[in-house]
């Protein structure tokens, strides 16, 4: 059997397997995911290595661009964070208790995912504004200003943390809190000092995905955020901006600090997903 | 005669395992409003806006020519990129979850980079490949052909935004099932195509139907990536997402929430379907898991 086995199949597979098409499948993925995904993706680097790197610098540190950083981080670490808080409570308590429409409701936790961003945008959009259902009780504005940003970025990553507890509150073994119970823990503690540890690493990872994809988020923001440079306007809208005026290695220059941003928040995410699992003894 | 027995009234004990009424009240609470202002209330507004001026405007902007053609395009781009990210999604899965090889973690990695991409930054890199100052742009010109500001572009914006999907809900459940049923078939005689229509497919055929669900909705959903390739080019190059902005950008809110109804539509769609098939992929992943190889 060896000897008729590929190059592919003897210079890669670590362990001998009677199943074929690995060749095919291997080689036809590789090709794929080059033409579609790595070579266009090095299309940005290779751009942004023609520029010199005072150049680089200069584009992006300027101070609009320095202004779309500190919202686009700002509100997508706000957002994050506020789904981290409503997220553990709507997940608690979707496993744990019993209440009307449950399921119904479950299902629905998804619809951010599953709603086009365009639509998401506009509804908040006037939800939120002046004389909307919501804005007309507010004190303050929300569309058209940063805090707008906030709740688009807050809408898009709601389903995260939410998708990320289930599984393992699902799974949280009733014996280590009756095990508190029994040795007089109040309710409090036992989940201050038990459930929370055990739910940590999920809730992390929940966060750290709500917050990477609110990073590069686009469709729901553009319409509620007003876009006025330096105040309301996001990262990704000024390198369309910037597109727009032809200035293609601005836009690059961007797009390049934003990836790499996206790839350091990658592999934290993986890591913290190993440690999840680890922790929960998988 | 038989008298069934009396239990003793039971002390009022609380169980040391659950909160008391009133807390878990006010999380339901907490949660319920939460949802509701951040996901009911949007939901809503979306039919309530579109339907605000009547059937008749409502009608009226989704027969509109401009918002046929969009709808069209929309469906073209997901018809050709689904396909291929299914293809894609079950090349990668067949030899992530079925093989033993160097390099496979990377590989992993790699499937999932488009997720951490923003969808703008998806357009861009077609530009610098495909535009007129990109790498084939002079190329394309002096060819007389267009991929950016043209449908083929737009098509492959999107085959890079919804490309990992389908392998992404084939890899952890083919990993689970392991191999044994497809080196038996193979034992028995059974060549490739046989294992992988007979055995593997039935297998994973919910999974399978999840992630092109999953692909689909974002395929024709997809805005930003879009935006960036696409030109705006009114009955020519606007997808249904594109279409809405303009229309909401010239205060034609009726008609933008009437062509966003039938996004919200596609939206509530998939995500009954979604529900639908997560029972069935949850019940193979614990015959899996448990079961069948014991």
């Amino acid at each position: 059997m060896l000897k008729d086995a590929s190059f592919l199949r003897r210079a890669l597979l670590t362990r001998h397997s009677v199943l074929p098409g690995f060749d095919l499948a291997l080689g036809f993925t590789v090709l794929y995911l080059s033409f579609i995904v790595l070579i266009p993706l090095s299309a940005a680097f290779l751009k942004t290595a023609t520029m010199t790197w005072p150049a680089f610098w200069d584009a992006v540190t300027a101070p609009r661009v320095l202004a779309s950083y500190r919202l686009t981080f700002g509100a997508s670490l706000g957002g994050a964070l506020i789904n981290a808080v409503f997220g553990l409570v709507v997940a608690w308590v979707l496993v744990r208790y019993d209440f009307p429409a449950k399921r119904f409701i479950d299902a629905l936790v998804d619809l951010p995912f599953a709603l086009p961003t365009a639509v998401a945008g506009i509804a908040l959009t006037a939800l939120y504004a002046q004389n909307g259902w919501i804005g007309q009780f507010l004190p303050f504005k929300v569309s058209f200003t940063p805090l707008g940003v906030f709740v688009a970025l807050t809408f898009i990553g709601l389903p995260f943390v939410v998708r990320t507890l289930q599984p393992v509150l699902e799974d949280l073994h009733k014996e280590f809190e009756e095990a508190a119970a029994t040795l007089g823990a109040s309710r409090w503690q036992t989940f201050r000092l038990v459930i929370f540890p055990i739910l940590a690493p999920a809730l992390l990872t929940g966060f750290a995905l709500a917050f990477a994809r609110a990073l590069g988020e686009y469709g729901s923001v553009i319409f509620i955020a007003g876009n006025m440079p330096m105040v309301s306007e996001i990262t990704p809208l000024l390198i369309i901006t910037k597109l727009e005026q032809y200035d293609y290695q601005g836009a690059t220059a961007i797009a390049v600090v934003m990836l790499v941003a996206a790839f350091i928040l990658l592999l934290g995410i993986n890591a913290l997903q190993g440690w999840a699992r680890s922790r929960q003894g998988r | 005669m038989t008298t069934t027995p009396v239990p003793l009234a039971p002390p009022r004990l609380r169980n040391a395992t659950t909160e008391p009424a009133w807390v878990k009240w006010t999380l339901i609470g907490v949660a319920l409003a939460f949802l509701t202002f951040f996901l009911f209330i949007p939901l809503a507004i979306v039919f309530v806006e579109a339907l605000k001026k009547g059937w008749g405007v409502y009608l009226a902007a989704v027969v509109e020519p401009d918002a046929v053609s969009a709808i069209q395009l929309t469906l073209i781009a997901a018809a050709i990129s689904v396909p291929m990210n299914l293809v894609f999604g079950v090349a990668a899965a067949w030899c992530i979850a079925k093989f033993e090889f160097k390099g496979k973690s990377l590989l992993l990695t790699l499937i999932d980079l488009p997720f951490s991409v923003s969808p703008v930054i998806s357009g861009l890199i077609f530009v610098l490949v495909f535009g007129l100052q990109g790498w084939f742009g002079e190329w394309l010109r002096d060819h007389d052909l267009k991929v950016i500001f043209a449908v083929p572009g737009i098509v492959l914006a999107t085959v890079f935004i919804t490309f990992p999907f389908v392998a992404r809900e084939l890899i952890p459940l083919m990993q689970a099932q392991g191999t044994e049923q497809e080196e038996a078939a193979r034992v028995l005689g059974a060549n490739g195509w046989q294992i992988f229509w007979r055995v593997t497919l039935p297998n994973v055929k919910w999974a399978l139907l999840y992630g092109v669900i999953l692909c689909n909705a974002r395929a024709m959903g997809e805005f930003g990536a879009v935006s960036v390739v696409s030109g705006h080019i009114r009955g020519q190059t606007n997808t249904m997402p594109l279409h809405i902005e303009i229309l909401y950008n010239e205060y034609q809110f009726a008609a933008a929430f009437a062509v966003a109804s039938l996004l919200a539509l596609l939206a509530l769609v998939t995500l009954g379907l979604k529900y639908a098939v997560e029972q069935r992929v949850k019940h193979q992943k614990r015959d899996a898991t448990t079961g069948v190889n014991e």
